[in-house]
């Protein structure tokens, strides 16, 4: 079998990257690169859940969210943005890097990639702290003071907030479910992206990507922008509800 | 393309089973748990979905057993709760939603399209490893207490009321549900990238115009039920208020959620069913499938239509009447496209020249309980009846109708069809046969009395009933002991054929797809040189001018 005459026509100007059962290169990049916006179709539906249960509770709720993003650190929430947005632009040089065979290059663009990824994840650690201290983490412990007492709440009075009635005051543990199932599966997404990063960095020192076969980096690119969109909408729709 | 009927006695002289195919081209478990060969996946996926529809298939027999007395006698009733729920999903979400795309959709679609494998091997390794871990998962529910909530997770009786092991649960649909997107994906991809030269898509098996459309299904809708079922786990480990009513969330959502996948989850279960159903019908018809561009398409109007019907299993929940008459509406559309596939079937079927083999036996079991099953659910499509016949022995009887009369019917129709495809050799024809028509009597026996019970208004998901049902009861019972004879028949005939079956040779039933025109078992590569498609599909003319110009080359 293995040495057969058909066997070793095909193998003959076959890449070593080229797996054994694509026609050609371009085959594989396509498939692979299909693959990916798929999967990417995937992940919009698993968000699109917990958009559509926002969108029904924010229609519901509307003065819960509002005092509940009023809690919400808008500062910290701009500071990472602009980094995710930094984030998505080295990966795109990253890509470029690879495409044109320059390896320091994307070694480089990676490591910052990777440094900006966890300088988020530092971020948003802040954030949710500040949230427990308050106990505005959804659950036993939720209270409701921020809200009921806008006075004496430093967020609340800075937002000009009137205590809301103790129905709506309740529904802001709507809001935070929502803050934190929304974030939470983001953060996720930034921790699984992180470790696959570590990953490329160790393979593109060895050379891996830098010999004509790009596709996993295009396709990594495509994952990191995919939820650095996500986190552009999660920051318009959880910080700025009434900010215009 | 001829539409006359060909009929062609079997020939292969003496054939023999080819030393190398991709069974002995390595030996040893690890050449096993680490293939990429979509053929020994496919295998491991059988193995381990017999595994647990043998278990789920107990849970049913003690469920029926329990049910012979009015009173609770077999078991308590929290018991039962729970034997009915592990019964629900370990056959929903660990046999029907993988069944045939996992098995023989996975062994037979990179062939049919003239591949080599399917686009991602590792992929779809791992999807069957996702497969073992969610099954792991639900196995140790069942040993450390169970669930009790039934398979729907409905909310707040999951997140609040139950101290029973919904979290593990929970996580292995999870997981099982990736494992069936991963599926998905893969079928999707290699069906769009990997055709080979002249494989148009009009020269497309229906097999894979039906796995196409419940691939779509899989991919859009999987993730869905995945995150529904996350915030479940959410609120039920940090109390997070999504789905709880105390805190103004709505359990209506997470019924919203959940069916946005389960109903596209029933039509990702049939139409892979379906999809064999063309092959079996036309091929011992010895015709095209009649209106092949209609079928196809009615694949894929089901695939759309499944989309916008899911909030029929919630008319008695609270939503608004205009969106119960909007769903009623759309669930009557989903039934043409049904119906246009039975029609087609049976013209296929008219002036062809047909033969009774086992696959056959089980394909027209399929149409007429299908048939029965589909109508029956009109009648839960329509707002009024419905709201008598929800929740009741209807329900059990027009979902078991679908899924074991149709789904399960088709699975074993497609199994002994390609059975000789995938390890060279034949089952025993009459034991099948016999084995086809004891599962066909012992169906009927034990749902068709669930219908008349679901009219006179017994309740399902109890452990007891009023002693007036116990006549109709012991039908169902003692049909359920048939069936199970059936399929312990159609197991050893299979079983049996490993060792003692006849040699099948390639092409035992004159088929005309291209797997068929390869050596059984295939070689690991499926093809020895790439094959080009140069007749339009089911072209039993083209099969007849090949074998009178030459024998089907065999294998090396």
């Amino acid at each position: 079998m293995e040495n057969s005459p058909a066997v070793a026509e095909l193998r003959a100007d076959r890449p070593s990257y080229l797996r054994h059962h694509f026609q050609s290169v371009e085959q594989q990049a396509d498939a692979s690169n299909f693959a990916m916006w798929l999967f990417l179709l995937t992940e919009l539906m698993f968000f699109g859940g917990l958009f559509t249960a926002y969108l029904i509770y924010r229609n519901w709720y509307f003065a819960a969210f509002v005092a509940g993003s009023h809690q919400l650190n808008v500062i910290w929430g701009t500071l990472n943005t602009v980094v995710l947005i930094l984030s998505s632009f080295t990966m795109a040089m990253g890509v470029w890097c690879a495409e044109t065979a320059r390896k320091s290059g994307l070694v480089l663009c990676l490591i910052l990639t990777f440094i900006l990824g966890l300088c988020f994840l530092g971020i948003k650690s802040v954030e949710y702290t500040e949230k427990f201290e308050k106990h505005h983490v959804p659950g036993q412990h939720y209270s409701l003071s921020s809200f009921l007492y806008p006075d004496t709440d430093e967020a609340a009075t800075a937002a000009g907030d009137k205590p809301l009635p103790l129905d709506m005051a309740r529904h802001t543990e709507v809001y935070f479910s929502l803050y934190f199932a929304m974030t939470g599966m983001h953060a996720l997404h930034m921790i699984i992206g992180i470790g696959i990063l570590v990953f490329m960095i160790v393979r593109a020192r060895a050379g891996a990507y830098t010999v004509g076969h790009v596709t996993f980096v295009e396709n990594f690119g495509l994952y990191w922008h995919f939820v650095d969109i996500v986190w552009i909408y999660l920051f318009a729709l959880l910080y700025l509800i009434s900010r215009h | 393309m001829s539409t006359d009927t060909l009929v062609t006695p079997p020939e292969q002289s003496a054939p023999t089973i080819p030393e190398v195919n991709y069974l002995t081209k390595e030996y040893g478990l690890r050449s096993w748990l680490l293939t990429g060969d979509h053929k020994r996946i496919a295998i491991l996926y059988l193995i381990s979905l017999s595994f647990f529809f043998c278990i789920g298939g107990t849970m049913a027999g003690l469920i029926r057993l329990q049910l012979l007395t009015p009173h609770a006698d077999l078991m308590s009733s929290d018991t039962y709760n729970k034997v009915f729920t592990m019964h629900g999903v370990i056959m929903v979400f660990l046999f029907l939603v993988p069944s045939v795309p996992a098995t023989l959709g996975n062994f037979l679609i990179p062939m049919m399209i003239g591949a080599r494998d399917l686009a991602l091997p590792k992929i779809n390794l791992l999807s069957w490893y996702l497969y073992v871990i969610g099954g792991i998962l639900v196995l140790y529910t069942m040993i450390s207490g169970g669930v009790d909530t039934g398979w729907t997770f409905t909310t707040p009786l999951s997140t609040h009321y139950v101290n029973t092991n919904v979290l593990s649960t929970c996580l292995a649909v999870f997981i099982a549900g990736f494992s069936s997107i991963l599926t998905g994906l893969n079928f999707l991809i290699t069906i769009h990238k990997m055709r080979a030269p002249g494989m148009t898509w009009f020269r497309l098996p229906l097999f894979v115009w039906a796995h196409y459309a419940a691939s779509v299904q899989m991919v859009l809708a999987t993730p869905v039920v995945a995150i529904a079922i996350t915030l479940l786990m959410l609120e039920r480990m940090i109390g997070i208020g999504i789905f709880d009513p105390t805190k103004g969330g709505d359990p209506l959502l997470f019924q919203h959620l959940f069916w946005f996948y389960s109903h596209p989850a029933v039509y990702i279960m049939i139409l892979p069913g379906m999809g064999v159903i063309s092959e079996v019908v036309s091929t011992f018809s010895r015709k095209r499938v009649f209106g092949y561009t209609a079928v196809a398409f009615s694949s894929v109007a089901i695939a759309v239509f499944g989309f916008f019907v899911w909030a029929h299993h919630m008319f008695i929940m609270g939503i608004s009447n205009y969106a119960v008459l909007v769903f009623s509406l759309l669930t009557m559309l989903v039934a043409v496209p049904s119906a246009i596939k039975i029609f087609n079937w049976a013209f296929t079927l008219y002036k062809g020249s047909i033969t009774f083999e086992a696959p056959m036996l089980y394909a027209f079991g399929f149409m007429g309980l299908f048939t029965i099953g589909g109508m029956s659910g009109v009648f839960l499509g329509s707002a009024g009846t419905d709201i008598h016949l929800t929740e009741t022995y209807f329900i059990v009887a027009h979902f078991h109708f679908v899924m074991v009369g149709g789904m399960l019917m088709a699975f074993l129709s497609g199994i002994h069809f390609w059975w000789s495809k995938v390890t060279g050799r034949m089952y025993s024809e009459k034991m099948s046969q016999m084995a086809a028509v004891v599962t066909f009597i012992g169906f009927n026996l034990t749902f068709f009395p669930q219908f008349v019970l679901g009219m006179l208004g017994m309740p399902r998901r109890y452990a007891s009933y009023p002693p007036e049902f116990q006549a109709l009861n012991i039908l169902s019972t003692a049909g359920a002991s048939i069936l199970g004879a059936g399929y312990l028949l159609a197991a050893f005939s299979l079983l049996w054929s490993l060792k003692y079956g006849a040699v099948a040779g390639n092409n035992p039933w004159r088929a005309t797809g291209l797997e068929w025109q390869t050596q059984s078992p295939p070689l690991t590569e499926n093809f020895t040189e790439a094959p080009i498609m140069d007749h339009e599909a089911y072209d039993y003319a083209w099969l007849e001018r090949q074998n009178s110009r030459d024998e089907v080359p065999h294998g090396e």
